[in-house]
């Protein structure tokens, strides 16, 4: 079973419960600021530049890949996706590279710049209150069903239903279906997803196959090229010993490597 | 005669350069400070937008890609049995050593705890091109280290673990190529990650093949350039007959290349940013014409490779071009998918540019002490 989120960007009422909870839930200190940091995990901003009191609103906060970027590119495994769905972060394992950063294809990761020992900030799905049967506290504190919490399957359901049922209300298109490879993070809108500030020149295929492709090869062309470079010094070594055994020939050999 | 002629002039430029890195210094220790006790955010213009930046760009990028003389000429020498370049394997070896040993410690700086390095030894992640490119580093650094080891032992009189050394020479060297030629690539795989991210000038399938072709031509610039330097500072050198036909090997390399590359960016419809000068074209031009093109004619004529001063200047233009390249990856082509510049902040220059000294002056020393150069001059011939 695997869960997610689904984010309808028309019933967005812009209020801020949703990062205010995250920021009790997760213990982050200070207030929710505007943009997401590493203490701000979500949060929630108006998309219309000429009148921001009447929306759309748009949150910000970890996709939960399904084929995570950051998991595949963090060399120590501080990164990694649990079977339920969320996509948790390991800070005792972290160097901070900043590789998961850079990578992300959402910038969802980010960095405590201000702390000598710093570790990396993204939202975790509420793991550990999934454990105990809770949906995630930011799904819980939404006071509109704007954000809501379940089976990735049944959301997925129901954001094709609302679309169906109010096509000139809605993009037809669930945005986290195929983005890198889809998300379990699923969000539906009245505006273009690029007015709300979302990616859309993403690859369908994740990201990770790119780098696997070239990296699950490394055996094969070990083997070939160290065979090959042995195989080079073997016959220009034997090149080598025939031109000293015949002696005078050698000086021949060296002027003809100089005029190579 | 001779020497009483060169002893003192020499002596005043160790002088000299010993001022600048002290001058260097200094400022040096005060941001290493800083960067540890107030963090990265203190010292660096990085950001949440820009988390890499000049130490990932210039330190790591360029310092593996122009060590890649040593396992380039470790090759010739030992691989391809062209005895007649042996006298630069020591050199080479040498400044790949201390290349590879800059770029550890600049991971020092850029890692946000790097006392936690040694993680990527024990928790595997097969998927990373960086878990891979940190266990090739550090293989490498020590094969490096072992091909160097004979000059020291030899220095101080233990022949015998030398001649073992020299008898595993082979699969040493061949280990040192394998694992070059891994991670040199797997620096541009870094970048196959981010094709929604990095410009279509630079972004291709291909990034690995081009990090280590564009490698092997700078590499061997680096060599060139490194004679003349070593010239200046301590009147030793290497041969113009052993030189030429490095140019010759590089201007290969380069232009294979450049052709590569010209061929990506007329097939993926990038060529338009070029024409119409983006900021991206001119940066792509800047580097292209630098790293490649002057490089490659200047150099195809036996007239310039065979005088000095020509030699060098096309060296250091691959070198240069070699470098605004990496930048470019890095930066330059990042910077319209963060939605910002990025510049690097004065202590980010003076980490890059104090560890460089650093290199330098431990290459001094050693040249120093150790029989790097073939002294021709003074013993008369061998
Ligand atoms: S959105 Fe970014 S941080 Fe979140 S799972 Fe996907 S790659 Fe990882
Ligand atoms: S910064 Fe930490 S979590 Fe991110 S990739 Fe590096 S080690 Fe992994």
């Amino acid at each position: 079973m695997s869960v997610g989120l689904l984010f309808d960007a028309t019933r967005c009422i812009g209020c801020g419960a949703c990062s205010s909870a995250c920021k009790e839930q997760n213990k982050l200190p200070g207030v929710v600021e505007a943009k997401t940091t590493a203490y701000t995990w979500t949060t929630v901003k108006s998309v219309n530049p000429a009148k921001p009191e009447e929306g759309p609103y748009m949150r910000h906060l970890c996709m939960h890949c399904k084929v995570p970027t950051c998991a595949s590119v963090c060399p120590v495994l501080a990164l990694t996706k649990t079977p339920e769905g969320p996509v948790v972060y390991d800070s005792a394992k972290c160097m901070g590279c900043r590789y998961c950063m850079m990578a992300c294809p959402f910038d969802v990761p980010k960095y405590q710049w201000d702390k000598a020992v710093p570790i990396i900030g993204k939202c975790i799905l509420c793991a550990g209150r999934l454990k105990d049967g809770k949906p995630s506290a930011c799904a819980e504190a939404c006071p509109v069903q704007a954000t809501v919490f379940g089976k990735h399957e049944d959301l997925l359901r129901e954001a094709r239903e609302r679309i169906r049922q109010n096509p000139s209300g809605y993009v037809d298109h669930v945005y986290g279906l195929t983005e890198a490879g889809g998300t379990s993070v699923l969000m539906i809108s009245s505006v273009p997803f690029e007015k709300l500030g979302l990616k859309t020149d993403l690859p369908t295929e994740p990201p990770a196959m790119r780098t696997w492709q070239v990296l699950s090869n490394i055996p094969d062309f070990v083997a070939v090229w160290g065979v090959f470079l042995y195989g080079i010094h073997w016959i220009t070594a034997r090149r080598g010993e025939v031109a000293q055994a015949k002696g005078p020939l050698t000086k021949d050999m060296d002027d003809h490597e100089r005029h190579l | 005669m001779n020497q009483t002629a060169t002893l003192p002039a020499r002596r005043f430029r160790i002088g000299f350069w010993t001022g600048v890195f002290g001058i260097i210094f200094l400022p040096f220790l005060v941001v290493t400070f800083l960067r540890f006790f107030k963090g990265l955010g203190a010292v660096t213009n990085l950001s949440d937008k820009f988390p890499w930046g000049l130490w990932i760009g210039f330190d790591l990028l360029c310092g593996v890609g122009l060590a890649a003389g040593a396992f380039t000429i470790t090759a010739v020498v030992h691989l391809f049995n062209l005895k007649k370049f042996e006298p630069v394997v020591r050199p080479t070896v040498l400044t790949g050593f201390l290349g590879y040993g800059f770029v550890i410690l600049a991971l020092m700086f850029d890692l946000g705890q790097p006392w936690r390095i040694w993680h990527a030894l024990i928790y595997w992640n097969p998927h990373s091109v960086m878990f891979e490119v940190a266990w090739c580093v550090m293989l490498y650094t020590t094969v490096l280290a072992v091909e160097f080891s004979p000059v020291v032992f030899e220095r101080f009189g233990f022949h015998a673990p030398a001649r073992i050394i020299h008898g595993l020479i082979t699969p040493l060297v061949i280990a040192g190529v394998l694992l070059s030629t891994l991670h040199q690539s797997s620096l541009g795989s870094l970048y196959l990650i981010v094709p929604s991210k990095l410009h279509p000038l630079w972004y291709s399938q291909l990034l690995p093949l081009f990090f280590y072709v564009s490698a092997i031509g700078a590499g061997i610039g680096m060599v060139i350039l490194e004679s003349y330097l070593s010239e200046r500072a301590f009147g030793r050198h290497l041969e113009m007959d052993l030189l030429e036909p490095l140019a010759r090997a590089m201007v290969v390399a380069l232009g294979i290349y450049g052709l590569m590359r010209l061929q990506v960016i007329v097939r993926n419809g990038s060529f338009t940013a070029i024409t119409s000068l983006t900021y991206e074209g001119k940066m792509f031009l800047l580097e292209f014409v630098l790293g490649v093109i002057l490089p490659v004619v200047l150099l195809s004529f036996r007239r310039m490779r065979t005088s000095p001063r020509w030699l060098v200047t096309g060296s250091f233009f691959a070198v240069l071009g070699f470098v605004v390249n990496r930048l470019n990856i890095s930066v330059t082509g990042m910077e319209r998918a963060a939605g910002t510049r990025y510049l690097p902040s004065i202590p980010e220059i003076i980490v890059s540019v104090g560890l460089v000294a650093i290199g330098m002056a431990v290459f001094a020393l050693a040249v120093h002490f150790f029989p790097i150069f073939p002294e021709r001059k003074l013993e008369g011939g061998d």
